[in-house]
């Protein structure tokens, strides 16, 4: 059998970024899947232990029984695996090497400022979490001009990483604006990235699977009761 | 037109180190420039404006940071001696493990570092459970790669002389051939390396400087 044509399951919840990730790269691809929706108040499945004993995390892509965790990783793999056309990773190297540095910022310096502004602890604390984002907000539009070349996706015509891995985070920014009154998506500050978040969310692969703003609004404050009145590991 | 590359690194950072390590495996020339992290030259701060940090390369003028990022972009502008596998699962295992020492092992190894008491006792513990992990991923190999040194390797080289050197500053016993025999075992293969050793951290240097940022933390919060 080719490798393309094995089993593919993901392991995940409806509210994560990191989820979407994998599944939107799927959809690119037209690979259909098993989706394995985790309890998410009740404690990690099985399945998830087992297929990543490591981080006990979401995502897992199973494919043809074997796993592949984290989400940059599963959305590299599906590329490669399933490599003909549309390709998610532009094909010059600093191209990829840039798509991959704006990703992993997102994920570790912007992504926790988000939060922060969601769900402030204190209005020093939202006021840097605010300048924060509007900074890598700056950087985004920017890379956005240089990367689109006119087209509607950082991909180009096609959704690409970069699409993937910002667009990704568009549910809890719109959450972090509902919550904090606030516009970080503007006409003023970010034309580009306004029109783009629309067109992301409306696309074919990702309209399914991009979650409902309200639904995530509710899901962040459970979240966050339920992290703050967990007993402590010892 | 020759490539010019050149690296801004550290030459205590491991990942510097590494950067260079996959660089002299390429048989690439480069310039490197030492950096003074505590006075960043204009030129880092205008490479790497969004972090300010090393490692960085600058491949004909364009920089490339963020060492793992470095590390597949050498891969795949220089294609001789590939460092990552070929086949896409041994690629995901391999970029898996290789953030999981970044965001796991190294990230603990800090805490170690400057906690005391009951919570370094917890990190400790913590990077135990974590390099365990890490040697189950070298069992029945050679390397982490297979039968040559690659990309995870390249990435798991602070634990040839960086971890040891740690250790020895903080004098506390979490790294042994006891503990971690097939560790070890790969550490007398890597330094049996050209390359590795030409990328060595001066031992007695870098013993004195791990004291001084030791103290310097722990006198600042006080």
């Amino acid at each position: 059998m080719e490798r393309s044509d094995e089993k593919v399951k993901v392991v995940g919840t409806w509210s994560s970024q990191f989820v979407m990730r994998a599944r939107i790269a799927l959809n690119i691809k037209s690979v259909s899947y098993e989706f394995h929706q985790e309890r998410l108040w009740e404690g990690k499945s099985e399945l998830l232990l087992r297929s990543n004993p490591a981080q006990k995390k979401v995502p897992v892509l199973i494919h043809g029984g074997k796993p592949i965790c984290e989400s940059f990783n599963i959305v590299e793999y599906v590329d490669e695996v399933w490599s003909s056309a549309p390709s998610i990773l532009p094909s010059d190297p600093k191209e990829r090497a840039t798509a991959r540095f704006l990703a992993a910022y997102l994920d570790e310096k912007w992504f926790p400022s988000m939060r922060t502004v969601g769900y402030p602890q204190g209005e020093d604390a939202r006021k840097a979490a605010i300048a924060q984002l509007e900074k890598g907000l700056v950087l985004l539009e920017e890379a956005f001009v240089n990367y689109s070349k006119g087209k509607s996706f950082f991909g180009g015509d096609q959704i690409g990483y970069l699409d993937i891995a910002f667009g990704s985070y568009l549910g809890w920014l719109r959450v972090a604006e509902k919550m904090s009154e606030i516009k970080l998506l503007s006409e003023a500050k970010t034309p580009r990235l306004l029109q783009w978040a629309d067109s992301f969310s409306s696309h074919a692969a990702v309209k399914d699977v991009m979650p409902d703003t309200e639904k995530l609004a509710d899901f962040g404050v459970r979240a966050k009761i339920l992290k703050a009145t967990a007993t402590p590991k010892l | 037109m020759a490539d010019q590359v050149k690296l801004f690194g550290m030459w205590a950072s491991p990942y510097s180190r590494r950067v260079e390590l996959a660089l002299k495996l390429k048989g690439i020339p480069y310039e490197y420039i030492e950096e003074d992290l505590s006075n960043k030259s204009c030129l880092l701060l205008k490479y790497n404006p969004v972090h300010q940090k090393i490692p960085v390369l600058v491949h004909n003028g364009k920089p490339v940071a963020e060492s793992l990022v470095i590390l597949e972009y050498i891969d795949e502008t220089w294609t001789n001696n590939p460092v990552l596998p070929q086949d896409p699962y041994d690629r995901a295992m391999a970029r898996f493990w290789a953030k999981f020492i970044d965001e796991k092992i190294l990230i603990t190894t800090r805490k170690v570092s400057l906690a005391s008491g009951k919570e370094q006792e917890q990190a400790i513990e913590e990077i135990t459970e974590q390099l365990k992990l890490l040697e189950n991923e070298l069992k029945g190999k050679e390397y982490f790669s297979g039968h040559n040194i690659g990309f995870l390797d390249i990435v798991a080289n602070f634990l040839v002389f960086w971890f040891g050197n740690v250790q020895e500053v903080l004098g506390i016993d979490m790294f042994s051939e006891e503990k971690f025999p097939v560790i070890f075992e790969w550490i007398q293969k890597l330094v049996k390396i050209d390359v590795v050793n030409e990328c060595r951290i001066p031992k007695e240097k870098h013993l004195d400087y791990i004291r001084t940022r030791v103290e310097a933390f722990k006198s600042s919060t006080k």
